[in-house]
Parts: C-alpha cells; sequence; structure tokens
C-alpha cells in the first residue's frame, strides 16, 4: 500500500470517528426541537401548570431549576475556589493533601443518586432543612464541588510561577501574592469550572429527587425552605408517571432543560471573555 | 574605608540545599552605593548567594543557612526578622524581564498597594517619578494604561526596576538583568545602574565578563560555591592574585 493511499484512509478514518462523536448531539438537538417546538409559547413558559401537568406551563420547574443551580454555584464556588487555594498555595506536596487530591477525584466518581441519599440524611433529616430549595442546592453543590475544585486547581497552577516570586520579592505577602497576582489571572479558569458545573447542576435528576423535588407543585416557592418542581424531574414525571401528556409538552420541557443550560453557560462564557479582556489591559 | 561604609556583609556564610552545600564560608563585604558584581561559571553559587540577601531562597524546600548576614547592620537571618520588609528594603530585578499582566501605571503601582506607602492621590506621581529615575517617562507617558507586556524587552526590564523604585530600597540585586536584551539595550541598562548607584548598593549577577569590568566598582569570583576572589573590579581584571580567577577571566573555562 503506498504511503499516500494510506494516509488516505488514516484520514478518512479519523473524520468519520468525529462524526461518530458529533452525530448523535445533532441528532438529539434535531428531535428535541423538531418534536418539542410547537409546545414553545407565552403560556407554556410562564404559568402554571393544569389538568395534572398534561396542560398549562411549567414555570414553577423553570423558577425551581433556575433557583437550586445558582444555589448550587453559589455555595460550590467560594467553598471549591478556596480549597483549591488552600492546596495549591498553601499545602504543598504533603501526605495529607495528597489524600485530599484523592478524595476529590473520588468524589468525581461518586454516582449521583449517592449524592441524593447523602443529602438527605444530612440536609434534609439531620439539619432539618426538610424537602427544601435549600437541601437541594447544598445537595447539588457538594456534587459539583469535584469539578469546581479541579478545574481552579488547575487554573491556579497555569499562573506563571514568576508571578509569585515577583511579587513576594516586592515584599508583599504571600495572602497579598495569592489576592493580587495569581487569583486574578485564575479567574478564567475558575469560571470555566462553574460553566461545567452548572451544566451538571441542572440536568442532574437523583440528587434533587430526595432533598427537593416535588412532583407537582402548581405554584412558585416563597422561601428557600419550599419545596419546588424541577424541569428534570418534571421531564421525568411527565414522561413516565402520568399518562396522556402530549408528546410535544414532554420535548418541549426538554427543548427548554437545554435552552436554560445553554443560556447560563452562555452568561458564563460572556463573563468569563470580560475577564480575559480585562486581563490584557 | 570603615566599617560603617559597607552595606552587606557576610561572615562564614554556609549554604545547604538538602544535602548539597551550594555556598561555603562566604566572606564578603559590599560597599554601599557602589555596583558590585558576581561572576564566575554556572552552578558557582552566585545567583543563590544574591537570593540570600533578600532571603527568596527560603521559598525553597530544604535551604539551610549558617554563618551571619548583615544588611545596613541588622542580622536578616535573626529569628523573627520581617521578611516583608527586608523585601521593601532590598529589592530585586529578575533574568528576564517579568512585568506582571498589568499596566505600566499598575506594575508601579504594586508595591505602593502591597505596602500602603502612599494615599491613592499620590500614586500619580510616585508612578511618574520612578519612570523618570529609569529614563521611561517620556517614552511612556502617554502609554501609562497600556499593557506593560506590549513594551519592548528592554523598556519591560526598566520598567521592572522601575517597579522596585517606590519602595525606596536601600539595595538593588540583579540577577543577570541584560541576559535577555540586545547588546545595545545591554549598554543602556548599565548606563543607568552607573546612575542608580548614586542613591542604591547594586549588587548585580553576570555571565558577561565585559559587563561586569565595565559597570561594575568591585566583583568577586564565585567557583564551587566559594568567593575565591574579591576586590576592585580594575584589580581583578588586570592582575587577579588567584589563579582560578585569572584562568576565569582569560576565558580558559567557564
Amino acid at each position: 500500500m503506498s504511503s499516500r493511499l494510506s494516509q488516505r484512509i488514516a484520514f478518512a478514518l479519523l473524520f468519520l470517528a468525529t462524526l461518530v462523536v458529533v452525530l448523535p448531539v445533532v441528532v438529539i438537538l434535531a428531535i428535541i426541537v423538531a418534536k418539542g417546538a410547537s409546545a414553545i409559547s407565552w403560556e407554556f413558559l410562564f404559568t402554571m401548570p393544569r389538568d395534572g401537568m398534561s396542560a398549562g406551563g411549567i414555570l414553577p420547574a423553570i423558577l425551581g431549576t433556575l433557583y437550586l443551580v445558582l444555589g448550587a454555584v453559589l455555595f460550590a464556588v467560594p467553598l471549591g475556589v478556596a480549597a483549591a487555594v488552600y492546596l495549591v498555595e498553601y499545602s504543598g506536596d504533603n501526605r495529607f493533601s495528597r489524600l485530599v487530591k484523592l478524595a476529590i477525584v473520588n468524589l468525581a466518581g461518586v454516582p449521583s443518586v449517592v449524592y441524593g441519599l447523602f443529602g438527605l440524611g444530612i440536609f434534609v433529616i439531620f439539619f432539618r432543612f426538610g424537602a427544601s430549595i435549600l437541601s437541594g442546592a447544598l445537595t447539588l453543590g457538594i456534587m459539583i464541588l469535584p469539578v469546581i475544585i479541579t478545574s481552579a486547581r488547575e487554573a491556579l497552577e497555569s499562573v506563571p510561577r514568576h508571578f509569585r516570586t515577583v511579587s513576594l520579592s516586592l515584599g508583599a505577602s504571600r495572602w497579598q501574592t495569592i489576592r493580587h497576582s495569581v487569583l486574578p489571572h485564575a479567574l478564567p479558569g475558575i469560571l470555566t469550572g462553574m460553566i461545567l458545573g452548572l451544566g451538571r447542576a441542572a440536568g442532574e435528576t437523583a440528587p434533587i429527587l430526595f432533598t427537593v423535588a416535588a412532583f407537582y407543585l402548581p405554584r412558585l416557592p416563597q422561601s428557600v425552605f419550599d419545596q419546588t418542581m424541577a424541569l428534570p424531574y418534571h421531564l421525568y414525571v411527565i414522561s413516565t408517571q402520568v399518562p396522556g401528556v402530549p408528546e410535544n409538552v414532554r420535548y418541549g420541557t426538554a427543548l427548554v432543560l437545554l435552552a436554560l443550560v445553554l443560556l447560563l453557560n452562555l452568561a458564563a462564557i460572556i463573563l468569563r471573555s470580560r475577564f480575559r479582556a480585562r486581563k490584557k489591559w | 574605608m570603615s566599617m560603617g561604609d559597607y552595606c552587606i556583609e557576610t561572615r562564614g556564610l554556609d549554604l545547604f540545599y538538602g544535602d548539597f552545600q551550594a555556598l561555603t564560608a562566604v566572606d564578603l563585604q559590599v560597599p554601599a552605593r557602589q555596583v558590585t558584581a558576581l561572576i564566575g561559571p554556572s552552578g558557582c553559587g552566585k545567583s543563590t548567594l544574591l537570593r540570600v540577601f533578600n532571603r527568596m531562597n527560603d521559598l525553597i524546600d530544604g535551604v539551610r543557612v549558617a554563618g551571619t548576614v548583615r544588611i545596613d547592620n541588622e542580622d536578616i537571618y535573626a529569628p523573627g526578622t520581617d521578611l516583608l520588609r527586608l523585601r521593601e528594603k532590598v529589592g530585586m530585578v529578575f533574568q528576564r524581564p517579568n512585568p506582571f499582566p498589568l499596566s505600566v501605571y499598575g506594575n508601579i503601582a504594586f508595591g505602593l498597594a502591597v505596602h500602603r506607602l502612599a494615599g491613592r492621590r499620590e500614586y500619580g506621581m510616585v508612578v511618574e517619578q520612578a519612570l523618570r529615575d529609569v529614563l521611561l517617562w517620556d517614552d511612556l507617558k502617554d502609554r501609562l494604561h497600556q499593557s506593560a507586556l506590549s513594551l519592548s524587552l528592554e523598556q519591560q526590564q526598566r520598567l521592572c526596576i522601575a517597579r522596585v523604585l517606590p519602595l525606596k530600597p536601600q539595595v538593588l540585586l540583579m540577577d543577570e538583568p541584560c541576559s535577555a536584551l540586545d547588546p545595545i539595550a545591554t549598554l543602556h541598562i548599565e548606563d543607568l545602574m552607573r546612575k542608580l548607584k548614586r542613591d542604591y548598593t547594586i549588587v548585580i549577577v553576570t555571565h558577561n565578563m565585559q559587563q561586569a569590568a565595565r559597570a561594575s566598582d568591585r566583583a568577586g569570583f564565585m567557583y564551587l560555591g566559594k568567593l575565591i576572589e574579591f576586590d576592585e573590579t580594575a584589580s581583578i581584571f588586570t592582575h587577579p592574585r588567584q589563579e582560578l580567577t585569572e584562568n576565569y577571566i582569560s576565558g580558559r573555562f567557564g
């Protein structure tokens, strides 16, 4: 076989592999849009469900997911970034920090339903938050902590060493060095972790199943101690638990969930690019 | 020269990285407001010695120091030494120009903000003075808010020198400050050193013997962690007393 021919075959195979990877994404999007777009209306987005969820809107589920995601991020980002700063800037490489790093990697591999049970045990029962937005957001927050910590660590480690050296040589304390010479430059990477966490928190069903999600609750939550509907669980309910929900309502709900995640990501990406731009001033 | 004129004085200075002894029994007396050059082949310990003076070696795990180091008659390795104040007093310029990815202004204001040396309203004046001192003001006065990374390498290195001046240090440590610069820029930085030594004690590590000969008043030759010879630069280069020194400066090794 000539070298030119083998090269062609290799490139063709690589292209095919790429196609196979992209295809499911395109197909999923196409099907959801095709089957769900007809359900999207003002009423669908901004009113309460009616007739046992087979008609009306999904506003409580949209808002519920929004609250949960924002709560999870509000909890996990400061905590995760603080832990990452400690691991990268302070602890050095000792047995304890290696153990913590190992624990974080393992935490990322824990099935989400286990997080749900954990949240039920800790937040709902032990702390007596009950099934509430607070319990759900904290559970989701703990679930996305590994992602936040890992990406924040990578971001901190990629800040050039000499930023720290120079800052210290100018008589800055270690904390001033971190605060002024390291963290600002790690911010885009930290936001990337936040974006990944956002998407995961928005889509998971299992962690909210026991901690917050309401089967059918056609009113808006009044405080963080209220239960709420949420999009992923609502989707599960109308797809498997409630007979007679029209197909376009189910796909429409999926479409809204996708759009919401996309929108949140977009906002975070815009934020990140603004920080990147400012870095170059 | 009386004792009081020495700015930096080491006695019996040993430094270990773990088990490796990087400096052995260094006795050095650096006169105030002169340029003192440390020369010697790679790995001879000259950069290590330089980093003793602002204790940047402390950042490396397993560093141990014995002997005494006095700067301005203060033992800088005494227990309870305030490292932040020491580094305010002993500024450092590194081998590669390494401004922060901030504006020109932001780079110089950094030290002021960290040490709360001036009110915000005085920053402008201090920044201007620092830039004048390194002869950058005329070039940069309209570009204060541009990124420091957009400057030429020479300008960046001048900026790095300007960055330490607002702290009013007594000593400027320069670790091969010209090795990333072209010959013309190198001469400019040397001119600047001659100007700055009126106000600052300068210790420079250099690989470039012509540079040491041109720019320094005193020179020390180091080899394998020892200070072999330390004298007026003119004597070191015209009639060195040690054979090792002569071999090195005549280019027979190193």
